[in-house]
Parts: C-alpha cells; structure tokens; sequence
C-alpha cells in the first residue's frame, strides 16, 4: 500500500518532468518557427511591396487573394526540354514551371544517386565480396557532404567556365574541338547542379541505406543462400522488399530536401537562372522576391503554396508506405503478389517469405 | 575517450581558424574605434568598389593615413569607415536601401554620411529626401559648380535642386589593340583608324576584315550595349511605371544578332557577357579581339586592370601596357559615372563640403587627378587645359593625349532619358538576350524572359505594346 | 521434395529436404562442382566492377577538391590561361593577399560563422536530447500527438517561414545580430528523432528506475546518467549541425547585411565580382572558396570513423 501510493505520487510527477523538458523545443519553436510562419501567412493576404520609382514601401494593405491569384495565373508560354531539344511548349503559370525546374534537377540527382547507394549499400554489407578499404571508401563518398553547397557551386562554376579546367581537358583529350560554352546549355547547367547534388548526397544516404541492410536479420539471408538464390534474386525478393521503410525515408528527406534547392542553383548560374531560365528553383524565386523585388506579399504567397505543395507530396509518400502495412488496405494486395512469387513453391518457402515479410514491418 | 575526442576537435577547429584569422598582418576585425584612444568620431561612406575609395585617399585634402584595418583616419581624427557592397545584382542598392530605411533611427556613428550613385540610379535616388541639395544643405556656390559639365549637374536636378555632384565626366571612346590595327588595317594611329570605323557601316566591314584574319570585332554581346542605349528618346520606365522598349535598343539586339551569326564576337555566351570571365580574358594579351567599347573611367579602372593582370604599370611581353589607342568609335555616346550624394542626418557636413570641393570642384586636383589615372574629370577648364597641353600624354595608351578627344564631345552628352528603374533593366535585357543570341531562344520568347526578370526586380512595372512587335 | 536452382536454363537438382516428424526441415545439398567455380569466377568478376565504380566515385568525390588545393596555389593568369595538374609556388603571395583585402572581411567572416555554428550545434544537441529524453522516458498525457505533431514539423521547409521571420527581426531591430540565428536551433526536430532513436536503442528504462530510487533528481538523472551515455550520438550530431549551421546561406544573406557580421557563405561570394579587374584574382578566389571547405574537411577526416560508426548506428532503426 504504501509503495503504491508513493508509485503514484511519483508517477504523476515523473510525468510533469517530462512536459517541463519539453518547454525549450515548443517556447523557441512556437516563437521563432510557428509565428514567423503565422506572418508569412499574413503577409500573403497583404499588397506589400517596394516601390522603386517613389523609392518607399507600398502598404500592407489588405488585398485578399490577388497575391495568390498573382502566383497562378503570371505565367508564359514556355518550352519543355528533354536533353537540350524541346518538346512542344505550352502556357504554365511561372511557379509551375520553377517548380517542373527544381523536380526535374531533383530527379536527374536522385535517381543516379539512389541506385549508386543502393548498390554501394549492397556490396559495402556482402559478406562475400569481402571488398578491401571500406574505411577509405566510405570515408571519401562522405566527405562532399560536408561542403558547402554555395562554395560546391562556386567551384564547379568556375571549373566548367568556358575557359576553366573541364573545357581545357576535354580540348586536349580532343572531345572537344573548339569552346563549349556549358553555362549556356540547359542541360549542362542542370546536369552540373544535378552531379553537384549526387556527390553531396551519395555518400549519406549509402550510409543510411547500409545501416538498413545490417538491420536485416542475417538468418534470412542465409536461408536465401541456401535457397540457392543468386545475389541478384536476393536482392529485389528479400533485401529490396525489407528496405522499404529506409528507402521511403531517404525519398522524403530528399524530395524536401530537392524542393529547397537555392545555394547551388543560384550559384552555378550566378544568379541568372540559367537559359532560358530553366535552372531557376522555387527558392531561388523566393530569394528573388523576397531580397530583389521586395515584394513582401507574392514571396508570402509563394511560401505558403510552397508549405502546401511540400506537405502534400510527403504525406502521400508517407500514407503510400502505411496503406502498404495497414492490415485491411494492402494484404489482399501482398497475398496476390506472394501467391505469384511462389505459385509453385513448397510450404517451406511460403513460411520462410511470411516470416520475412512479418519482419519487414518495421516502423518508421 | 569519445568526450576527449569532442574536446580536441573543438580546439582544432578553433586552433585552425584562429591560425586562419591571424593569417594577416597586424589586428583586424576590432572596430577601428577601440585601436585609437578617445572614441574617434566615424564618416561613413557607401559605394560599390573602391575607385572612389582610391581618388579620396590620393587627392583628398582631408586625408591624412589608411588605418591597418580598411579604414581612413582624417587630419582632425575622423575614422572614415568604407561600407562597399558590389553592384551585381541590385545588391549595392538593396543595402543602401534598407540603410537609408534605417538612417533615422540609427545612432549617429552609424548613419550613412555619403553614399555614391551611378547614371543607372541617380535619378531614383536623387528624388528622395535623404539626398542633401548640395546648394542649400551642402553649402556649395554656383561659382564653385561653375566648371562642372552641364550633363553631370542636370542628371542629379531633381525639383530645382541639384542633389549630388560628380568628379568624372564619362564620354564614351572604342579602344583598340594596335598589334591587330597594324596586322590588319596597316596602320595604329588613332586618326588613321577612326577614319575606317566613323560610322557603323564602316564598322561593320572593319569587323568583316578582322573575322577574315581570324580576329574579332568585339568581345562579347554586351560590348556594344551602352552605344545604343545612351542613344534612346523615351525612358525605360515612364513615370507611369509603363516599361517601353525603345527603338534604338531593338536596333542593339538586331546588329549583335547579326555579329553573333557572322561569328564577329569572341563569344556570345555567358562567359563573354559583361564582367564575365572569357570576356575579361579577352582583353589581355591571351584574346584576340580588336577592341572594346569603353567611357573615360574604363580605361584606367577597367581596361588597365585587364590588360595587365600581373600590375607590372609598365609594358612587357606579358601585358599589353601601351598597346591600347583609344578613338571615338562609329557613334558618340557616354557610359555611367559616379556621383557623391550627402546624406540627411549626417553629422559631419563640413567633411562632406570640403570632399566635395576637393574632388569636384577644384580644377587643380581635378587635373592633377587626369594626368595620374587617364580619367575624365569634371573641370572644363582643366581638361581643356590638358587636352591642349602638347606634352601630356597616358602611359597606358602608349603616350596617346586622349583628353583632347573629348573636350567637344563632353559637352554634348545629353542624359534625358534616364529612370529610377534603369539598372535592373539594363542587367535583365542583356541577360534575358543572351539566349537569343546563342540561338537557345526565340526573340519573343526572350522578351518574355525579360519579362520575368523585370517582374522579379521590380513588381511595379507593367509592359507595353512595344515589347510584342517583331524584331 | 527436391529444391530447384532458378537460374538455370534446365533445372538441375541442387538438394533435398526432409521435414521430419517434429516438424524440422533438414537439407541435403547435391554438391555443385561446375556451378562452384563458377560462382567464384563470377564473384571476381563482381568485385572487379565494384572496385572499378568505388574508383570512378572516388575520383569525382576528390577531383573537384584537387583542383581547388592546386589552383590556391597559382596565381591569377597561370589559372585563366591553363590547366594544371600539380602544384603552383604561389600559396603564400595568394594567402596574404586574400586577407589584405580590406573590403572584405574573411577573417571575421570565419570568426563568425566559427561562433554561430558553435553555439548552434551546441544548443541544437542539448535541447534535443532533453527533448528526446522527455519523449522517451516519461508517459504524458498527449505524448503520442506531441511526438507525431514533431515528426510533422520536420516535414516543413525552413524558407517557408523566412519572410515572416525577417520581417519579425527587423521589427524587433535584431538584423545584424547572431541571436536569431544560434536561438531557433533549440527547435530541431531532425536532431530530436536521431537522439530519440538512439535513446530507444541505447537506454534502458531500469537505469532510470534505479537512478529514481536512488533519490536523484530528474535533473540531475539527464545530466549525470543520459547524457554521457548519449555523447556518440551528441557528438555525431554535433558535427553535422555545425557543417549545417557554417554551410548555411539563405537566411544569413538575408538577415545580415552589416559586413562585420556576414558569415562565410557570404563572404566569399564577394571574391568572384569580377567587375573590379584590380581585385578579381582567381588565386584569391580559389583560396576564399578553399577556406570555406578546408576547415571542415579536416575535421571530418580526424573524426571520420566516428562519424560514419555514429550515422549506421543512430539512424532509422532498422
């Protein structure tokens, strides 16, 4: 009895602790995150703007949605580029296409960069491959991450000159015959931003990656071995399916992350977006408005479609990957699929994979 | 073990950084005020690069020695503090900007005293209140402005008042490479070669004739630019805030165009735009392009610093120092210029008349000032008093008196179509072209990208039916 | 019941199971002499691939960082005219002339963004680990919804509330001053799940238990008890905040303005306005740029098997 009562004097106020030591996060998250979002919000209601010719603000005076309305309908008719050819082109509002602009530079990093770390993760875990320098490897694929991006874009800014190194070897290697101008070609810009981004990248998320690989149980992979499943079979049955959880993660870290590209951007075309303006990114058109125009209430507007935008596309990813260990959504789904991976199978195998599939909800 | 490693890595970091921070001679980074031993009074100016901070050191007569850390002390022991944000960009206006936003409530040490302005926005800013009129607040006299070109007086009048003075007047001249004269006209004496380039059709077979020597005409697309746009009859921006597209600058685009295609430039990219970097390398002894277009203030500040890069100031075989003539080119035109503005709220306006009168008014310097760098100084007496003098001439141009050039023409520029909003269309028109020229984009959807841009510097612009018309 | 090789074209038999009365599979393995050595052949293969890519990879990682060591070391019209392999002699004339530049500040740029990125990180691990400890270790009322409410946080990009946060810091007069940029860094709720994971893996409830019954305070039990068990994990964060904190550019560009308190990022953009031909130096540049990344190379390279232990141990629990 008495240990009870103190059990639950104790309790109540162990508790209380815990609400005390979360005043910090919230008291500086509220004030300095959560109300400078608040006037964001507010500004994008407000025409706010600074006026050159009377060389003073203009507002804040209410003007409901025109800043919205503004962000969906300033647009052009503007081409689509696939490898430096166009493909048609048609009307889109401006941030559409800074936003097709910050996707695709994303993409042309992302997916080179989930497959090499993939891979990397892969062979970095095999027992087999018994590979050597593992420290130094992962040591160097690390160390880009840590550079920072403005100075990554400076350099290679200044390396792919039409004068710079890259030009000079490719001459001499004879590849090229005469100066190529890469800051000119829209493709080559974003393909310099896209590698910049690869190699700042690559090296972390290998390392995520692996650290999911190693969480996987070692006992099913050697079943698999026993199996009699190749390297490669292991990999899209067992080791693919059991990444899921990790893999997702990386996909939303990253497509934010993608999303707030600015620094090299703006550095790699020094400011100008690019030809044609295809390597100008929502952010960079953020900076603009918010540091060039001045125009309070656009770069409002423009920041809470942004919060929208990213919070949608990480919420379907996350939903996607619940729905998929969510009981009532995805298991008539799942049988359907294991039916068909082991149509011919013995009840072995189908115990094996429900056991490994059981061990592959893992939480987030 | 592990928390030991955390403690060396902090000291590391600090060790190499504080290694890094003492990299240099002597202290740096303590305010100039804790180095002397009351709490020196400060005179802060603002402007983009340092030639001003260089004609100020040289031929001020308030000047006394450069502090260790960047900063001047004057004879009555005024620190003058350099607050220098480059041009690019609309940067150095953005932080004037938010500076002058601040003035009033900044304390006295921290308030702008003089600011600099270029022809680009001296008009936007010679319309605001915290520019001094420099008659009635400065304390100037009609007598001492009397020397000064009309031009440089008319840009900074705004409501009668005149509002900021300059010590440079900038006529425009084409500079050229007399080794590519030689090899290709036969001939490197100014007079000969302004003959063969007095007007753009002669121009334009010039260029011709060098493209057959495997030379070019002109670096870059932008090198022309200010010939034509110093040349307009309506402003960029109207009062209206209506942006309109004037005739002579779709000229600009039509002949660079044409240059791009018969390949008369070095380059038409990115890099061989203006300040770009093959652009610069073109006029060391590396390029191959016969000339440049410059004003009066490129030639010492810009031009010299190009065509010399190791600063030797003399000729080698290295450089190009004394292989420059310059002539007045197919069109007479004029390019920029720096004026000083005093700033409402300063506390020191005895320091801002005298600076003033020292670097504007005083035809002594003022000359003084011509035969040191190669500028055009804003004295009519002293330049024509050196354009006459037979014994002047500029090492740099291989002896050529460049100043008798332009003594007539100075007097003729004609800055009446300027705008508040002329920097950010200027950068944005030439950047938005460059992709017509490199043949990326169409004409109109170049237009439509310099559209974009404009919007983005400026949200009170609209555009007119000038920008839709074909090319 | 005999298991099947896939891969083959035919299907050779690769060995036998039986399940025994009790319900256990044993395996009888047919030996596989041809499919032996070939497994070896193709494992070599493999790694000569491997080897290859790792080799390709770590020459894109390493050649932009050569490029810059070499190119500090030229001068200006060596580096415009020609490409260079190896090194120059002109490191020191380089050096000295970056930090003569009186019109730009480098020095103090690396002092600041020393002092910001410190402070930052230092506030950045110790609040969330307090916060990671608050979430893990105590059941309040609402601790699901808090913790879930956190996770979405970090789901916000930090440009979104950069408007509202400026102009609040210009209303405040606080512009050109480090507070606003060491201060928020309590709120990282990227940090705050890393601790948190790390915490569920490495701190068992009983230490707790026991250190209550002890009678020691909860203060007290986070500082004396957690914290030195969390110091990998602090120290990896650590780290990463810092190169996060000194790498930081958007904010910074807009929040400072005076020269005396830019940070680097800032800074060094300065060096490349090239329309002052007098100042342009490409060596200085490259020097400028080599400042802003050495520091942190090298410190990664003395803690890089810490860093790269504490990122597979920490990270999402697998």
């Amino acid at each position: 009895m008495k240990p009870l009562l103190r059990r639950h004097k104790n309790h109540i106020s162990y508790n209380f602790w815990g609400l005390i030591f979360l005043i910090p996060f919230f008291v500086i998250f509220i004030w300095l995150q959560l109300v400078p979002l608040g006037r964001t919000f507010y500004y994008a209601f407000e025409k706010y703007f600074y006026s050159t010719g009377k060389g003073s603000f203009i507002g804040p005076t209410f003007c409901g949605w025109d800043n919205f309305a503004y962000i969906f309908t300033n647009g052009a008719i503007r081409k689509y580029y696939f490898f430096d050819q166009s493909i048609g082109s048609w009307w889109m509002p401006d941030i559409a296409y800074y936003l097709a602009n910050t996707l695709i530079i994303w993409l042309m990093g992302f997916i080179p960069q989930i497959i090499v770390s993939l891979a990397l993760a892969i062979w970095f875990t095999d027992a087999r491959l018994k590979l050597k320098f593992t420290r130094f490897w992962k040591t160097v694929m690390y160390m880009p991450n840590l550079i920072m991006a403005a100075a990554f874009g400076m350099l290679f800014l200044m390396l792919f000159s039409s004068d710079g190194p890259v030009v000079q070897i490719l001459m001499s290697m004879g590849i090229l015959h005469e100066q190529f101008s890469f800051g000119d070609s829209e493709f080559w810009v974003r393909f310099i931003i896209a590698l910049i981004n690869f190699l700042m990248w690559f090296g972390n998320t290998t390392l995520l990656l692996m650290s999911g690989v190693m969480g996987i149980d070692e006992s099913i992979f050697e079943s698999a071995v026993v199996d009699g499943s190749s390297a490669h079979h292991t990999f899209w049955a067992i080791t693919f399916p059991l990444l899921k959880p990790i893999f997702i993660y990386v996909f939303i870290t990253s497509l934010i992350g993608g999303i707030q590209l600015f620094d090299v951007a703006w550095m790699v075309t020094r400011g100008g977006g690019g030809p044609n303006l295809t390597s100008l990114t929502v952010m960079s058109y953020l900076y603009m408005l918010i540091n060039k125009a001045k125009n309070y209430g656009q770069a409002g507007a423009l920041s809470i479609v942004m919060f929208f935008i990213t919070a949608a596309l990480s919420m379907s990813v996350f939903y996607v990957s619940i729905s998929q260990k969510n009981p009532e959504k995805g298991v008539a789904r799942e049988r359907r699929k294991r039916f068909r991976t082991y149509k011919d199978c013995d009840p072995t195998r189908l115990e094996m994979a429900r056991i490994s599939h059981q061990q592959g909800g893992i939480s987030l | 073990m592990k928390k030991s490693m955390l403690a060396v890595t902090a000291l590391a970091a600090v060790g190499l950084l504080a290694l890094a921070g003492c990299g240099q001679t002597g202290s740096s980074g303590a305010p100039a005020a804790s180095s002397t031993p009351k709490a020196a009074h400060h005179f802060n100016i603002r402007c983009w690069n340092d030639e001003f901070q260089g004609r100020f050191r040289n031929y001020s007569t308030l000047w006394d020695h450069t502090n260790e850390d960047g900063t001047d002390t004057l004879k009555d022991g005024t620190i003058v503090n350099w607050i220098i944000v480059e041009n690019k960009d609309n940067k150095y206006q953005n932080a004037l900007d938010t500076a002058i936003q601040g003035q009033d409530a900044a304390a006295a040490d921290d308030k702008i005293d003089m600011f600099l302005v270029e022809a680009d926005y001296a008009m936007k800013y010679s319309q605001q209140d915290i520019a001094m009129d420099v008659k009635a607040d400065v304390g100037l006299t009609d007598s001492d402005l009397a020397q000064q070109y009309d031009y440089t007086k008319k840009i900074l009048t705004a409501n009668g008042k005149l509002k900021g003075v300059s010590w440079q007047a900038a006529p425009g001249l084409y500079a050229y490479r007399t080794d590519i004269a030689d090899a290709v006209l036969g001939t490197h004496e100014p007079d000969a070669v302004q003959a063969k380039i007095s007007d753009w059709t002669k121009f334009n077979s010039v260029a011709a004739e060098m493209k057959a020597k495997n030379y070019y005409m002109l670096a870059g697309k932008d090198d022309s630019y200010r010939t034509y746009s110093n040349n307009v009859t309506h402003k960029w921006v109207s009062d209206e805030g209506v942006c309109t597209l004037d005739p002579n600058i779709k000229q600009w685009v039509k002949d660079t165009k044409s240059y791009a295609d018969n390949k008369y430039l070095a380059g038409t990219g990115t890099d061989y735009a203006l300040w770009g970097s093959a652009w610069a390398n073109e006029m060391s002894k590396a390029g191959s392009t016969f000339g440049f277009f410059w004003s009066t203030w490129g030639i010492n500040f810009s031009l010299q610093g190009y065509a010399d890069p190791a600063k030797l100031k003399k000729a080698d075989s290295s450089n190009l120092w004394g292989k420059y003539r310059v002539c007045q080119g197919p069109q007479s035109y004029y390019w920029g210029g720096t004026w000083m503005v005093g700033a409402k709220g300063s506390d020191d306006v005895a320091i801002i008349k005298q600076t003033m009168l020292d670097l504007t008014c005083n035809g002594t310097i003022m000359g003084k000032i011509t035969r040191d760098t190669d500028d055009y100084t804003n004295n009519k007496a002293a330049m024509t008093a050196i354009g006459n003098d037979p014994t002047y001439g500029s090492d740099f141009l291989g002896g050529q008196n460049h100043v008798k050039l332009f003594t007539a023409a100075a007097d003729n520029i004609h800055m009446d179509y300027l705008s508040a909003y002329d920097q950010g269309c200027n950068e944005s028109f030439q950047n938005a072209m460059a992709d017509y020229f490199t043949k990326k984009a169409t004409y109109p959807e170049a237009i439509q990208n310099f559209k974009t841009k404009l919007k983005a510097t400026y949200s009170d612009v609209t555009f007119d039916a000038t920008f839709d018309a074909a090319l | 019941m005999k298991l099947f090789e896939k891969n083959n074209a035919g299907k050779t038999p690769v060995g036998s199971t039986n399940i025994s009365s009790n319900g256990c599979v044993s395996l009888t393995l047919a030996p596989r002499k041809k499919e032996r050595i070939s497994g070896t052949t193709q494992l070599i293969i493999r790694r000569i691939f491997v080897y290859i890519v790792l080799v390709i990879l770590t020459l894109m990682c390493l050649f932009p960082i050569w490029i810059l060591l070499v190119n500090m070391t030229r001068t200006h019209s060596q580096i415009s005219t020609q490409f260079s392999l190896w090194f120059g002699t002109h490191f020191a004339e380089n050096w000295s002339n970056v930090f003569a530049r009186t019109n730009i500040k480098l020095d103090k740029a690396l002092l600041n963004s020393l002092l910001i990125a410190f402070c930052s990180s230092v506030l950045t691990c110790y609040f969330s680990a307090l916060t990671a400890f608050s979430i893990q270790i105590y059941n309040f009322k609402g601790k699901n919804i808090i913790f879930t409410f956190i996770l979405l946080i970090m789901m916000i990009p930090s440009q979104v509330g950069a408007l509202g946060f400026l102009q609040m810091m210009n209303d405040m007069h606080a512009t050109n001053k480090f507070w606003p940029l060491i201060l928020p860094a309590i709120a990282s709720p990227i940090v705050f799940f890393y601790m948190k994971q790390y915490m569920e893996a490495v701190l068992p409830f009983e230490i707790i238990e026991a250190a209550r019954v002890d009678g020691a305070s909860e203060f007290s039990i986070f500082h004396i008890i957690v914290l030195p068990l969390m110091v990998p994990a602090l120290a990896v964060q650590f780290i990463f905040c810092f190169v996060g904190s000194w790498n930081n550019l958007f904010i910074p560009s807009l929040l400072l303005s005076k020269e005396d308190m830019q940070t680097v990022p800032i800074v060094i953009s300065k060096f490349t306005d090239t329309s002052n031909p007098i100042n342009f130096d490409l060596g200085q540049v490259y020097i400028a740029i080599g400042l802003a990344i050495i520091p942190l190379v090298i410190m990664y390279l003395i803690f890089s098997r810490f860093i790269i232990k504490g990122m597979t141990a920490g990270a999402v629990k697998g």
